[in-house]
């Protein structure tokens, strides 16, 4: 068997087949995906549904926590359970390099059942496509997943009333702080991991335990900073922040402190914030600590009823600052 | 407990604040930090909205990225888009508009090779991953990051790597305070103490800062990034007023000598000379930037690649940099701030770096 991807193996023809059955039908092992039709037949999906795509291009394909396998199926199960949905199938669309080591492409592929395995998704179908060396960087996937919603109301970004608690389910920055780590060789930040897990399976039990919840969503890119400053648009509300209350990783906090960086405003990939009447917080971030990807959860403030759809902190010295919209990538600074 | 943590105590912040409001007693008090860094830790800590209104709070020409010229920036981008070079520059370097509005990104966009790096001499392993192509890396930033550049010249020349040079834009802070202080007239500086820059000072030490108690009668505090050091700065600042007893001290003896570090002086004298440099919103100051020695001319770009350097209309009609980093006005009194000139949309330098004063105004105060 070959070693690396020829472009044969995007053909449709004997080569396609041959990598469709070795690699991803045996790691992606279900009846589903093996009847191998043009479409995959799914009956037990029922209205209202909830549906997320998302494309994934990390560089690099490994880090410390991590893969673009894991990511791109803990991305979207994160994203379809925001809307207070069970997420159960996900497509899968790569487009892989030509060149590309079969035994890395495997090692992925498996990362991804893992994770599907461990979010009790199935992958269901999927198109590979392989194009000319430099068409692309080793590897991009793109995942759709789709679940059943059974919040009732559904949590989304508009829901936010003044008085709401605001929780997030553990500390932030680690994500973003791996990936800028890892792809610089920055070894200073050797200490750093990321995040990446499947939080469905603690948003079902958040929401069991404290009822329908106003606001869930998951701060990837552009961090806390963003994800809060867009609630409070879309809500027409604003909202008071603690600095000490917000959890952040000691390695983070330096790491960040020696880049110029603000852990708020980097990316995570297993977080999520929600926003919830104050009288059932408690058992939201009881719910969420007993979770093995909740056990950081705190409260980090409240909605308030400034009109100004600003997000302000107050900081650990006891002052006040806005909590901005980022503008554009985080850049790390001259000295 | 941190040191972080211990500088970021409530406690201690407000014992400190009670000094600083004893020793003003009652007086105004407007002091210019000199620092980027410092210029964020004071927004993002929240201690401004801590400080008594009495104070105010300028922002000096200390943000490297804000003070970089338009005719350098021309330049680098020139050079940036030349076939066989790699740019090899500070992340935060990317974003800061010539003229035009051109931009890194904008030259990445259109194909320059365009690398961003952590250290100086993590670009000596691109230069020698990348043997086809001359890597030059812009020197940018203050007496700093000048020894640093420096030990990477060093460390070509004896490695014998040939590919690389530096297009050196260092700048010297103590010559453009001086700068400040002798406009005269109605471009006189109304500053009454200065928060001198922690790292530039570890470089320094406190003796090149003598003139501004010596000559001009004004406090100079060396003071470091958490909130309790630059309010213990605050409050030698007030102290040194209230007693009419003006001085250059050193309250960050953590971590720096008031000597200065005497062997990265060493360095960079071996590889730099001082020269002419232009400051955006400021203009050209004497003596005030390095260039590489000739005798290190094979690494120094503008030499080697014989960079040009092109006169440009200096400033967007109605940007108000020059003042706000002299210190007349604050960023909000510009009549662009936050509607023409926005981060998305600079239109000036100080609204360009994330160190810069009006970006720091944009992203964390009310407005």
């Amino acid at each position: 068997m070959d070693t690396c991807l020829l472009l044969d193996a995007g053909s449709g023809g004997l080569a396609s087949q041959r990598l469709t059955a070795q690699c991803f039908l045996r790691h992606f092992a279900n009846p589903l995906l093996a009847r191998l039709d043009d479409a995959a037949l799914l009956r037990d999906v029922h209205a209202p549904i909830a549906v997320s795509t998302d494309s994934y291009t990390v560089t690099p394909l490994l880090f410390p926590g991590g893969s673009i396998g894991t990511l791109a199926v803990h991305g979207t199960v994160n994203d379809v359970s925001m809307l207070g949905a069970r997420p159960q199938y996900i497509s899968c669309g790569f487009i892989l390099e030509e060149g590309l080591s079969l035994e890395l492409l495997e090692s992925l592929v498996q990362d991804m059942a893992g994770a599907a395995k461990e979010a009790g998704v199935l992958i269901v179908t999927g198109d590979t496509k392989v194009v000319p060396r430099g068409a692309c960087d080793k590897m991009f996937i793109n995942t759709t997943g789709i679940g059943s919603i059974f919040a009732d109301p559904t949590p989304s970004g508009h829901n936010a009333r003044v008085g709401d608690a605001v929780l997030v389910s553990g500390a932030l920055g680690d994500h973003g702080l791996t990936i800028m780590g890892s792809r610089e060789h920055l070894s200073f930040l050797s200490d750093v991991t990321s995040d990446s897990a499947p939080l469905n399976h603690m948003i079902a039990e958040v929401i069991n335990a404290a009822g329908p919840v106003h606001v869930l969503r998951d701060p990837t890119r552009g961090g806390l900073a963003a994800t809060l400053n867009e609630i409070s648009e879309q809500s027409g509300v604003s909202m008071l922040l603690e600095e000490e209350a917000i959890p952040v990783h000691e390695s983070v906090k330096s790491g960040c402190s020696f880049l110029g960086l603000d852990p708020l405003y980097l990316a995570n990939e297993g977080k999520c914030i929600c926003i919830l009447p104050e009288n059932r917080a408690e058992d939201a971030l009881a719910a969420m600590r007993a979770s093995p990807y909740g056990v950081e959860a705190a409260r980090i403030g409240t909605v308030v009823g400034d009109k100004a759809c600003r997000v302000t902190l107050q900081t650990r010295i006891g002052g006040r600052r806005i909590l901005s919209m980022p503008e554009g990538v985080p850049l790390p600074r001259i000295c | 407990m941190t040191f972080e943590t211990a500088l970021h105590d409530p406690k201690l912040c407000r014992v400190l604040l009670a000094r600083l409001t004893r020793a003003l007693d009652g007086r105004s008090m407007r002091f210019m930090e000199v620092c980027g860094t410092h210029t964020v830790s004071i927004f993002q800590s929240g201690l401004r909205s801590l400080l008594p209104a009495s104070i105010t709070h300028l922002s000096g020409p200390g943000c490297p990225v804000c003070v970089t010229h338009d005719v350098d920036v021309a330049a680098f981008l020139e050079l940036a888009g030349r076939e066989k070079i790699v740019f090899a520059t500070f992340g935060d370097l990317l974003r800061v508009p010539g003229p035009g509005g051109q931009t890194l990104k904008h030259a990445k966009a259109a194909g320059a090779h365009v690398e961003i790096v952590y250290s100086p001499l993590e670009v000596l392993t691109l230069a020698v991953s990348n043997p086809d192509n001359v890597i030059v890396f812009p020197g940018i930033g203050f007496e700093t990051t000048a020894p640093a550049v420096a030990a990477t010249l060093l460390t070509a020349r004896q490695k014998k790597i040939k590919n690389f040079c530096v297009f050196s834009l260092h700048k010297l802070v103590p010559p453009a305070l001086r700068t400040l202080l002798d406009e005269e007239g109605d471009n006189a500086a109304n500053i009454e103490a200065f928060l001198l820059p922690g790292h530039v000072s570890t470089i320094l030490g406190i003796a090149p800062y003598a003139f501004l108690a010596d000559k001009h009668r004004i406090p100079g505090v060396v003071g470091g990034f958490e909130p309790a050091d630059i309010l213990l700065a605050l409050c030698r600042m007030a102290e040194q007023l209230r007693d009419n007893a003006p001085a250059v001290v050193n309250a960050y003896p953590r971590a720096v000598n008031d000597a200065g570090n005497p062997k990265a002086r060493a360095l960079m004298e071996e590889v730099f000379i001082t020269t002419d440099a232009l400051w955006r919103g400021i203009g050209r100051i004497e003596q005030s930037g390095l260039a590489v020695r000739p005798d290190y001319a094979d690494m120094d770009a503008a030499v080697r690649l014989g960079v040009r350097l092109v006169e440009t209309p200096q400033q967007q009609p109605g940007c108000c940099c020059g003042d706000v980093l002299k210190g007349r006005i604050i960023p909000t009194t510009c009549p662009l701030f936050g509607e023409k000139c926005t981060p998305a949309v600079p239109v000036g330098p100080c609204m360009v770096s994330t160190e810069g004063s009006c970006a720091a105004y944009y992203k964390y105060l009310e407005h």
